[in-house]
């Protein structure tokens, strides 16, 4: 059968100053079919996305639709050929209400429009899918699922020929997902395309009619469905790279290192983050913390790092309480953080290695000479790190900012592991490496617990909490709704746990 | 006496008031406009020439309009298509006014116009205690009432409206959607920057007709701090100017009984309180009265990297 093309490009090169987003891309994409873009983080995938929405300019290559040479200069035309996208970073104005927010998407609604008119037609959107969403909720008030719903009825009421979803199940509950899969395979029915983006690889296999598989900026095959497997995408995906071998040790639940009781901390729009949040972590336990993003995983990082203030209850250090400590007394009780975001908060990203390698003892007199820094030691001490977690740091002095992801993390890891802390927080720590570095991260949790160290480990990545965790506790809406078993449980289970559904 | 102080206050405060309009239109696109109080200067200079000039005070306000129209377009152009720093190129907007005004008002020292008169409102302006002071005013004023309306309506009502307030939400978002946020923004801090050279041409064509340097004496900064006080709504805007109209016809009302009090800390009254009310209005903000918009003096680069 002779396949049509929508969409086709060819040869499509971006670059940013210093990295190679993409280097030569040439994919097509028919009517009527789910295509996914598979790639491992970093592979270009959500680069590509965006020359194809028009927010980036490629240097080279050409994009067809419909068989005709196009150019995008702005989101504006794409969409105007219907090309319309669900960004991984919700493009929504949280404090504008759903309506507000789908009006702005909406093709030819006049200066002065018909509140009552355009209502309707949102509404009746709305009454398609089944979704019950208030259109004078401001958005901020709604859940992330909830979220991207509405940034899916924002390409539905224009008409979207092409929509691309980027990694859209990373916020979502496995139910949810299902959920999304329906519609999308109801839409593809209606004769539209869908471009799929993903490393889940589950779901690769579940929902694809054609795989692209992309890696370092380069687009390798496409395949129909029937002549690809996982195992196959996976080699395919990941190359060459290593996966390192470990043993991960079964906790002992002897010793307590950590415990909070009742804690409740509200945020700066006066609602609960945490909310009566009580839980145990021993020496040596992998706690595993399971949860859509935005129930309270942060606040819970934040106010055990000290970085937030608690509202009521305790949290208890063996018999210290560490309630209303501030950041550095709390490191000094032995806490360590990898936080959330490693570029804004984690560094200081135009430091060089070696000075955000000690920005937390600084103080310490191993790196400074009354009032004055010793420069020989704090380069020392950078030698001596990036030889021991294998950091690929440039050229000495160069400032971290260049340093790809991965590496970034593993100067993080470096810092906070340093002063052999009892207990760390590690939110999110693989989100966005490649498979090679987070395999490393593992490694040293792993590593980490086999000497006593105590890890809470927060994740949206349900493979790596059943890989690692002794115990895992599910978080919805800053409580704390079941504790599971790894070895017993199931991803519907805490699927379940996770949508606030079912209680444990 | 309650009648005469509420003229008064009114007749102060509408200055205020477009200045403060005319911020909330820039800071709603997402652009800091440090640069007010020149911009002020400029509309006061440039109405009063175009009045003096022409004879036509219609003439006069479209002069005042037009000029900080144009001068605000370098701060435009500066933060919006350079992405400047935007907190600098106000100041140097405000300095700029302040100089060139000195040196071009010169030689409208001591000269004279016929300034705005009053006009009653048939029937409203009968009213008791409300009526003089709101309905037995210039034409200026009564302008001043229908522009609160009308950009409140803007924002609320029209899709340009919508798609400027989320380009000082988040831009991102409004270029997703189509909307040309650099254009929107341009036209929010030139269209903004020109109704604040009405309220400054408002000194120089009914307050006081006629020109003198530095008339302004801080209204702008005042506007400045009104635009957060006023959380960005055009209506709170008109309380928040008009408080401060109140406070200046205050402190003249007691200089004229002839108080005690040292008349420079009578003066010194409206400046305080806009410490004060930003004080105030911050720690309402850190409770989450009202967001800011989110995107206020960020700078929007479509290829920049998250």
């Amino acid at each position: 059968m002779a396949m049509t093309t929508l969409l086709q490009t060819r040869h499509i090169r971006k670059t940013f100053p210093g990295v190679v987003a993409l280097d030569d891309v040439s994919l097509s994409i028919a009517p009527g079919e789910i295509h996914t873009l598979l790639g491992e983080n970093g592979a270009g995938k959500s680069t590509l996305m965006n020359v194809l929405t028009g927010l980036y300019r490629p240097d080279r290559g050409e994009i067809l639709f419909d068989g005709v040479p196009v150019q995008f200069s702005s989101p504006g035309d794409s969409l105007a050929m219907g090309i319309g996208m669900v960004h991984q970073h919700f493009m929504l104005v949280p404090a504008h209400t759903v309506f507000e927010n789908v009006l702005l998407a909406i093709d030819g609604v006049p200066n002065f429009f018909s509140r009552r008119k355009f209502q309707q037609k949102v509404q009746k959107i709305l009454d398609e899918f089944a979704l019950d969403l208030d259109l004078d909720t401001p958005a901020w008030k709604l859940s992330i699922g909830a979220q991207q719903w509405i940034e899916l009825i924002k390409l539905l009421v224009r008409d979207c020929r092409l929509l691309i979803f980027d990694e859209p199940t990373a916020v979502l509950t496995p139910q949810e997902s299902a959920r999304l899969f329906k519609v999308l395979t109801r839409l593809r029915d209606q004769g539209k395309s869908i471009l799929f983006i993903s490393h889940k690889m589950r779901e690769v296999m579940e929902i694809s009619d054609r795989v692209t598989v992309l890696k370092k900026g380069r687009s390798l095959v496409t395949l129909p469905r029937g002549e690809y497997d996982e195992n196959k995408l996976a080699s395919l995906m990941i190359g060459e790279d290593q996966i390192p071998m470990w043993i991960k040790p079964a906790c002992k639940y002897e010793e307590l290192a950590l415990e909070i009781k009742n804690l409740s901390v509200r945020n700066d729009r006066g609602l609960a983050d945490l909310d009566n949040f009580t839980m145990k972590l021993y020496r040596g336990q992998i706690l595993g913390v399971a949860g859509v993003a935005g129930n309270g995983q942060k606040a819970l990082a934040e106010v055990l790092t000290g970085l937030k203030e608690a509202t009521s209850g305790r949290i208890l250090a063996g018999d210290r309480d560490i309630t209303d400590s501030t950041a550095k007394s709390s490191y000094i009780a032995g806490i360590a953080h990898i936080p959330e975001d490693r570029k804004t908060i984690g560094i200081a990203p135009d430091m060089t290695v070696g000075d955000n390698l000690i920005m937390k003892n600084f103080n310490s007199r191993a790196f400074r000479r009354w009032i004055f820094q010793d420069r020989a030691a704090i380069r020392r001490n950078a030698v001596a790190k990036i030889d021991q977690f294998a950091i690929k740091a440039g050229p000495d002095g160069n400032p971290i900012r260049y340093l790809s992801g991965g590496n970034i993390q593993k100067v993080i890891i470096a810092r906070e592991l340093s002063e052999k802390p009892s207990v760390l927080v590690a939110l999110y720590p693989t989100r966005g490496l490649d498979i090679g570095s987070a395999e490393y991260v593992h490694k040293v949790i792993i590593d980490g617990a086999n000497q006593g160290m105590s890890t809470i480990l927060i994740s949206e990545d349900l493979d790596e909490l059943l890989k690692l965790s002794d115990q895992i506790v599910v978080m919805f809406r800053g409580r704390l709704v079941g504790c599971v078993d790894p070895q017993t449980t199931t991803r519907e289970e805490i699927g379940l746990l996770m949508s606030g559904e079912v209680q444990k | 006496m309650l009648e005469i102080l509420l003229d008064a206050t009114v007749r102060a405060g509408t200055p205020i008031l477009f200045a403060t309009l005319g911020a909330i239109i820039n800071e709603r696109a997402g652009i800091i406009n440090l640069g007010i109080e020149g911009l002020m200067l400029i509309g006061a200079l440039a109405g009063f020439a175009g009045t003096q000039a022409s004879g036509s005070l219609l003439v006069g306000v479209l002069a005042a309009f037009g000029a900080a129209l144009l001068a605000g377009s370098v701060h435009g152009f500066i933060t919006v298509q350079l992405r400047g720093n935007q907190i600098v190129s106000g100041l140097a907007l405000t300095m700029f006014g302040i100089g060139t005004t000195a040196l071009f008002g010169r030689s409208m020292v001591g000269l004279t116009i016929e300034g705005f008169e009053r006009i009653a409102i048939p029937g409203l302006s009968r009213l008791p205690v409300v009526g003089k002071p709101f309905f037995n005013q210039d034409l200026l004023i009564y302008f001043s009432f229908l522009l609160v309306v009308a950009i409140a309506f803007f924002f609320y009502r029209t899709r340009w409206g919508l798609a400027l307030r989320t380009v000082g939400e988040n831009p991102a978002a409004a270029d997703t959607c189509g909307v040309p946020v650099t254009l929107t923004r341009f036209l929010a801090v030139t269209v903004g920057s020109g109704i604040v050279g009405i309220g400054g041409a408002y000194l120089s064509l009914a307050t006081t007709p006629m020109w003198i340097e530095n008339m302004t004496a801080g209204r702008g900064w005042i506007a400045v701090a009104l635009v957060i006080f006023a959380s960005w709504s055009s209506y709170r805007a008109l309380a928040g100017a008009y408080l401060f109209g109140g406070i200046t016809a205050m402190q003249l009302r007691f200089q004229a009984m002839g108080t005690t009090i040292s008349a420079h800390i009578l003066q010194m009254l409206p400046y305080f309180f806009t410490i004060l009310v930003l004080a105030i209005s911050t720690i309402r903000l850190q409770k989450g009265a009202s967001q800011q918009p989110e995107g206020l003096g960020q700078p929007y680069d479509r290829e920049d990297r998250k």
